[in-house]
C-alpha cells in the first residue's frame, strides 16, 4: 500500500540487499573454516587498494557498464534483452573487422570507428529477436537467449575459418595493427617518475562508458524517442492512443540496447585483448542484467553498480589467489549479490515500506 | 426488523495512510433486515470503511460489533465467519470455471470435490428458489453477462450464509435493466432479512432502493438520514459541501457545417469478428452528438477508429477531406494535427500513464508539438510550465505536475485529459465516458466544459453508458446496438424509456 519515498528507494533498497548479500556470504565463509573479515579485507585490498586493482575493477567495470545500460534501455521499454552476451560477442567481430581491414592514422579515430562498428553489428544481432517480437510475437527473452549460442557459434565459425590467420593454431585473429592500440590507464595518468595502473587493463574505453551513461540518461528523460520508449514501456494501449507505434519503439529500443552491448567489445577487444578470441565476453552480458536491477535501470544507478561488480569480480580473484577459498566460492558471492539485489528485492522493500509508515504515522499520533 | 441491536454498528473507526486519513472516527449502526446505503465522491473513504469491515485492513481505532456483539475482523476469513458476505465492483471470479465451481471455490469441504459439488449444487437450487435468483449452474463465466455474473457473487455470499451483504458500485457496469433487476433482488432479500449495505455514488439508486442512507465526505461520516426524509438535492449537497447542478444547463444549438461524416463503416477484430457493421453518422460544428448504448456494442471501435489507431473500411470525411483509415499508428498523430482531439474511454489504460507525472501526461499525445521542443531535445520544463496552467484552469487538485497521474482522484485524472485535449482548441472532440469514476463536483464541471466547447462552434462526439448523461448533453442521439447505429432522435424529442428500448436493439419508429 504504502510507498518508500524515492531516496530509499533509490539508496536503501539496494544497500540493504547487499548489506545480506555479504553476510550470507560471511557466514558461507565461516563455514567453510575461513576468515570473512581476513577475506573481506583481502577483496577490499586487491581491488580498491592499489592503483593497480583500480585498474582492474574499473575494466571489468567499463564492461558491466555497456552491458548493464544495455538491458536498463531494453527495461525502459519492457523489454527484457537476454541477449547481451551474444549482441557483445558481435560487438567483438564489428571491434575485429574494423581495426584490422583499415589502416588506421590514430587510435583515436579507430576508436570512434570501433564503437561504431561495435555498435553496428551489436544492433544488428539484437534487431532480429526486435523484430520477431513486433512482428511474429516471439517472446524477446526466449529468443534473445538463442541468439546468444548462436552469436557463440558463429563466432567459433568465423575464427576457426575466415578470421584466422593463415598458419596460425589458434582460434583467433591475428593482433590488431599497432595503430588502433587504445592508450591504457598506464599510459594515461602515469608519469616518468611514479607508475600508475602498471600492467592493469582499465583503459580510455572506461569514459567512453562514462559517456555512454550520459547519453542514455539524455536519451531516456529528455528526448522525444526516449519518452515514447518509456511511455510504450508502461502501457502498450495508451502508447497506441497517442500514435506511438509498438513495432517502431521495439526495433529501435532493442537495436539501442544491442548497440550498447556490442560496444563493450572496445573495451574487452580493443582495449585488452588486442585481438579477437574465443568467449571473450565471459559473462559480461549477463553480469549487465544485475547490474540494470540493482541500478533500478537508471544510468547513474548502473554506473554504481557497475563499479561494485567490478570491484566483485576483481575482489574474488584476489581471494582466489590468496587465500584457500576455492573459485567457486567466489562466484557463489557474486550470485548471492545477484540474488539478493535482484530477484529478492521485495523481501527488503516491503518490510522498509512498513517501518517507513510506522514512522510517518508515529509522530502524527503522538502530538 | 423487531431486532432492536444493530446488525452492524461501527463505532469511532479511524484509518490513516501515511499522512492522509481515509476516516475518520466513524460510526454508524445498520438495523437488521434494512438496505443502508453510503453514498460519497471517489476518495471520500467508503471503500476504506468497508474493506475494514472485511478485514482487508486494520482499523488503527474504533470497535466493530456484529448484532450486538463485538467482533474482531482480523481478515476476511473472519469477516465470513461473522456473516459478512461482499460484492466487489470488480467480480473475483474465475472466467474458466462454472458458475457452480465459482461458488464452491474456497469453501469445499473434505477431499472429494465432487461431493462438495453435489451438495453445493443442492444448496444453490434452494437458495436460487428461495431469493428468486434463478442461474445454471454448469455456465461458464466467461459465457453469461456480466449482470449474471454479479449474481454468483451474491449466490457466493450466500452460499458462505452471509447475513449481511456489502455490494460496492454494484451497478457500474450493468445496463438500465440489469439494474432494476438487481434492485428487485435486493428487495428480496431484505425481505428475508438480510441486511444489506449499498456503496454507490450515484444519488438515483440511493433514493430508489434504500431505507437509511449515510453520507461520507473526506474520511468523515456528514450525515446519516432516513432515504424517504431527504432529496437527492440535499444529498448532493451533502456529498460535496457546497450547492450542486445536478441538471447541465445550456442553450439551444446553433449548428453549423459537417465536420465529420462517416459512410458505411466496417471493423473486423483479430478473430474476424465483425464490429461495426456499416456506420453512417455526420456531426455539425457546434452540436453534441451523443453514442447511447450498452457497453460492447461498438462504440469503442469506433472511437479507436476516429482516433486513429484502429483500422477500419469505409469513409470518413472530416472537413471535407478524406481520412486515411489503414490503421498506421502515424494515424492518431495526424488525427491530432488535424484538430481531432480525443478524451478515451479508459483514461487509466488508455489516456494517461499512471506511473507518469502529470506533466508527462501532459505531454501524451502532442509529445511532438513544436512548443515542446527544444532543439534536438524534449523540453520537460516547457511542459511543466504549460501543465501548471493547465491544472489551473481546470482546478486540477492537487495542482502540482510534479505527481504521478496515479496519486490524483478520479476526478482530476480526467481533468488532467480533459485539459490536454480540449485546451488544444480542437475542431472535433471525440470524448468517451466523461465522467467514469468521477465525483459529483468534478461531473459537473466535466459537463459545463464540454457545454462549453459546443458552444463556441465545435463538433462532439460524446459516447457514454450512462444514458442520463448522454440525454443531459446530446443535441442529437445515436443509439449503437450490435455494431450499428438502430436509430437516431433529436435530444429533447426522445426519453430513457425509448432510448432503452432501442439500446436493447428495438426500433419502434423505423420497424
Amino acid at each position: 500500500m504504502s510507498e518508500l519515498p524515492k531516496w530509499a528507494e533509490i539508496v536503501l533498497v539496494p544497500l540493504i540487499s547487499l548489506l545480506l548479500a555479504a553476510l550470507l556470504s560471511a557466514l558461507i565463509i565461516l563455514a567453510i573454516g575461513e576468515n570473512p573479515v581476513e577475506a573481506l579485507q583481502i577483496m577490499i585490498t586487491g581491488a580498491l587498494g592499489s592503483t593497480y586493482g583500480w585498474g582492474y575493477t574499473l575494466y571489468y567495470a567499463t564492461n558491466f557498464m555497456f552491458t548493464g545500460l544495455a538491458v536498463a534501455v531494453a527495461f525502459h521499454a519492457r523489454l527484457f534483452n537476454i541477449g547481451g552476451e551474444g549482441q557483445a560477442t558481435l560487438g567483438g567481430l564489428g571491434v575485429a573487422l574494423v581495426c584490422i581491414h583499415i589502416p588506421w592514422p590514430h587510435w583515436s579515430l579507430a576508436l570512434l570507428a570501433a564503437v561504431g562498428g561495435a555498435a553496428f553489428f551489436g544492433a544488428a544481432w539484437a534487431a532480429i529477436p526486435a523484430y520477431l517480437q513486433a512482428k511474429r510475437g516471439s517472446h524477446i527473452v526466449i529468443t534473445t537467449i538463442m541468439f546468444n549460442f548462436i552469436a557463440a557459434a558463429v563466432l567459433n565459425y568465423l575464427l576457426i575459418g575466415a578470421l584466422k590467420p593463415k598458419g596460425s593454431m589458434e582460434p583467433a585473429t591475428a593482433k590488431f595493427p599497432e595503430p588502433t592500440h587504445l592508450p591504457s590507464f598506464q599510459d594515461m595518468f602515469s608519469t616518468t617518475e611514479t607508475i600508475l595502473f602498471r600492467g592493469a587493463p582499465a583503459n580510455v574505453s572506461f569514459f567512453v562508458a562514462v559517456l555512454a551513461c550520459v547519453a542514455v540518461w539524455i536519451l531516456i528523460w529528455h528526448t522525444r524517442l526516449g519518452y515514447e520508449i518509456r511511455a510504450f514501456g508502461q502501457s502498450e494501449t495508451a502508447a497506441k492512443y497517442a500514435g506511438i507505434s509498438p513495432t517502431k519503439i521495439i526495433m529501435i529500443t532493442m537495436m539501442i540496447s544491442g548497440g550498447l552491448a556490442g560496444m563493450m567489445a572496445v573495451n574487452n577487444v580493443m582495449g585488452e585483448a588486442e585481438r579477437l578470441i574465443l568467449g571473450s565476453v565471459e559473462g559480461a552480458g549477463f553480469i549487465g542484467i544485475a547490474v540494470a536491477l540493482m541500478g533500478r535501470s537508471h544510468p547513474f544507478g548502473v554506473f554504481v553498480a557497475a563499479i561494485l561488480f567490478g570491484f566483485l569480480y576483481q575482489g574474488g580473484a584476489e581471494l582466489a589467489l590468496w587465500t584457500g577459498i576455492p573459485r567457486e566460492l567466489i562466484v557463489v558471492i557474486q550470485a548471492l549479490v545477484i540474488l539478493f539485489t535482484g530477484a529478492l528485492d521485495n523481501m527488503v522493500r516491503m518490510p522498509l515500506a512498513k517501518l517507513f509508515a510506522a514512522l510517518k504515522r508515529s509522530p502524527r499520533a503522538e502530538a | 426488523m423487531t431486532n432492536s441491536a444493530p446488525a452492524i454498528e461501527l463505532a469511532g473507526i479511524s484509518k490513516a495512510f501515511g499522512t492522509v486519513q481515509a476516516n475518520k472516527d466513524i460510526s454508524i449502526r445498520v438495523m437488521p433486515g434494512t438496505i443502508h446505503g453510503i453514498i460519497g465522491e471517489n476518495g471520500a473513504g467508503k471503500s476504506t470503511l468497508m474493506s475494514i469491515l472485511y478485514g482487508f485492513y486494520k482499523a488503527d481505532a474504533g470497535d466493530i460489533f456484529i448484532a450486538g456483539k463485538k467482533t474482531l475482523i482480523p481478515d476476511s476469513q473472519s469477516a465470513i465467519k461473522a456473516g459478512i458476505g461482499m460484492v466487489f465492483q470488480h467480480f473475483k471470479l474465475v472466467e474458466n470455471f462454472s458458475v457452480l465451481e465459482n461458488v464452491v471455490l474456497g469453501a469445499e469441504e473434505g477431499f472429494s470435490l465432487g461431493k462438495s459439488l453435489a451438495k453445493a449444487r443442492r444448496e444453490l437450487k434452494a437458495l436460487a428458489d428461495e431469493y428468486g435468483l434463478t442461474i445454471e449452474p454448469d455456465a461458464l463465466i466467461e459465457d453469461i453477462g456480466v449482470g449474471m455474473q454479479q449474481r454468483v457473487e451474491i449466490l457466493k455470499a450466500l452460499y458462505r450464509r452471509a447475513e449481511i451483504l456489502i455490494l460496492d458500485e454494484p451497478t457500474g457496469v450493468l445496463t438500465p435493466a440489469e439494474a432494476d433487476q438487481l434492485f428487485r433482488i435486493l428487495d428480496r432479500l431484505k425481505a428475508e432479512g438480510k441486511t444489506i449495505i449499498l456503496i454507490t455514488h450515484k444519488l438515483r439508486e440511493i433514493m430508489d432502493v434504500t431505507d437509511t442512507v449515510s453520507v461520507m465526505r473526506r474520511g468523515e461520516m456528514t450525515a446519516t438520514v432516513k432515504t424517504a426524509d431527504t432529496s437527492p438535492g440535499e444529498l448532493a449537497e451533502l456529498m460535496v459541501g457546497r450547492k450542486v447542478l445536478l441538471r447541465v444547463e445550456k442553450k439551444s444549438a446553433s449548428v453549423g457545417n459537417k465536420i465529420l461524416e462517416i459512410q458505411d463503416l466496417h471493423v473486423k477484430d483479430e478473430d474476424g469478428v465483425h464490429r461495426l457493421k456499416g456506420i453512417n453518422l455526420d456531426i455539425r460544428a457546434g452540436e453534441i452528438v451523443g453514442i447511447a448504448g450498452v457497453a460492447g456494442n461498438g462504440q469503442s471501435e469506433l472511437l479507436e477508429v476516429l482516433g486513429g489507431y484502429k483500422k477500419a473500411t469505409g469513409n470518413i470525411r472530416y472537413k471535407s477531406q478524406q481520412i486515411d483509415l489503414t490503421g498506421a499508428v502515424a494515424n492518431a498523430q495526424s488525427r491530432r494535427t488535424l484538430g481531432i482531439a480525443h478524451v478515451p474511454e479508459d483514461r487509466q489504460s488508455e489516456g494517461l500513464i499512471m506511473n507518469f507525472m502529470a506533466w508527462e501526461n501532459t505531454a501524451f499525445g502532442y509529445h511532438l508539438d513544436d512548443a515542446y521542443q527544444n532543439g534536438m531535445l524534449i523540453s520537460n520544463s516547457a511542459i511543466r510550465t504549460d501543465t501548471q496552467a493547465k491544472m489551473g484552469r481546470f482546478d486540477v487538485r492537487p495542482p502540482d505536475p510534479r505527481l504521478d497521474a496515479s496519486s490524483f482522484s478520479g476526478g482530476n485524472q480526467q481533468k488532467i485529459v480533459l485539459a490536454r485535449e480540449i485546451e488544444r482548441n480542437p475542431d472535433l472532440l471525440l470524448i468517451g465516458q466523461p465522467t467514469r469514476g468521477v465525483d459529483i463536483g468534478a461531473i459537473e464541471f466535466i459537463h459545463q466544459q464540454i457545454v462549453a466547447l459546443r458552444d463556441e462552434g465545435k463538433a462532439i462526439l460524446l459516447v457514454s453508458v450512462e444514458l442520463e448523461e448522454i440525454l443531459a448533453l446530446s443535441d442529437r442521439i445515436a443509439v449503437m446496438f450490435d455494431g450499428q447505429i438502430i436509430g437516431e432522435r433529436i435530444a429533447g424529442e426522445t426519453d430513457e424509456n425509448e432510448l432503452g428500448l432501442m439500446m436493447a436493439g428495438i426500433n419502434e419508429d423505423d420497424a
